[in-house]
């Protein structure tokens, strides 16, 4: 263990907000890069079965 | 062998192949990427030693260097698709390019960032306008520029005609990036890790290690995430499809 305390660990030693901002953005990115796919998928399936269904209709 | 090779290859290139294959994958690399990047990630802000001269803000390492790797990494994929899309007008070639773009930018941006939140306690600035910091926003532009001529060109296969050109173009960007603390007098320092004598501290160095793997499968399940959904859209006609949304 590189600190003595949870306070010392979150203070990173003065560097706290650089260290915690910089970590804190990469999340942000990374789960905006999970979501994306997952939300577009969703979207994808949905209008696929309405087009089917479309087709279905005319025919 | 080459037979071998040659039936590999239009394998891989069918997108029903591609999409079952990758469906199989995308588990193992979800799990190694969360087994890795946990571990790798706290132990790198909790337990590795402070760095002599810059204390804990060094801590940032652990996502900028694999973040850097990835975003060059990325754009190697992205170009090597690209020639595949021009000489063999491989479909899925012109998907994967598609796909991996954004989620390029996104490491390139990370990469960015994250140096830049390093460098204002360290160099006393959040930039500098210095050869490596400058080849990579370069890097990260031409993502921006791949993806604005995929949106901007409506039909997909001339899109990615378009897109590989530029691209494979831009290709060039790669080794300045990677040599410009060589080439130039940068204020961002030269690599520490080599393949002979690494200038690091061992623990530092594993720990470093497991995170860049760990950020690898990261990207690869993101990189199939995306492109499975490329599939989908751009198969959606097709009756396998059809039958795995069930509505056939």
């Amino acid at each position: 263990m590189a600190f003595e305390t949870f306070a010392d660990f979150m203070a990173m030693g003065k560097h706290g907000p650089y260290v915690w901002s910089a970590y804190g953005i990469t999340l942000l990115v990374v789960v905006a890069n999970i979501l994306a796919p997952i939300i577009r998928r969703k979207g994808l399936v949905e209008e696929i079965k309405r087009k089917a269904k479309r087709e279905q209709a005319e025919s | 062998m080459f037979e071998y090779l040659k039936r590999l290859y239009h394998k891989f290139g069918s997108p029903r192949y591609f999409y079952d294959l990758t469906g199989k994958m995308l588990p193992w690399l979800v799990a190694l990427s969360v087994l890795l990047l946990i571990p790798g990630l706290i132990y790198g802000l909790g337990f590795a030693p402070p760095e002599k001269y810059q204390g804990n803000s060094y801590r940032v390492i652990y996502i900028h260097v694999p973040a850097a790797s990835i975003a060059m990494a990325g754009y190697v994929m992205m170009a090597v698709a690209g020639v595949i899309v021009l000489v063999w007008r491989m479909k899925m070639a012109e998907m994967v390019a598609k796909s991996v773009a954004p989620i390029g930018a996104s490491f390139a941006f990370i990469c960015l960032v994250t140096g830049s939140i390093w460098g204002k306690p360290t160099w006393g600035t959040w930039w500098v306008w210095d050869a490596r910091l400058t080849s990579m926003l370069i890097l990260l532009f031409l993502y921006l520029g791949v993806m604005a001529l995929n949106a901007a060109i409506e039909n997909a296969q001339s899109a990615a005609r378009a897109t590989a050109v530029l691209s494979i173009v831009g290709a060039v960007n790669l080794p300045i990036i990677k040599y410009s603390v060589e080439w130039w007098n940068t204020l961002h320092q030269p690599a520490s890790i080599r393949m002979t004598s690494s200038a690091i501290d061992p623990e530092m160095l594993y720990t470093l290690l497991t995170c860049i793997a760990g950020f690898y499968c990261l990207f690869g399940a993101l990189v199939i995430l995306s492109t499975r959904c490329e599939i989908l859209s751009r198969e959606q006609r097709s009756s396998w499809v059809k039958k795995l949304v069930g509505v056939s």
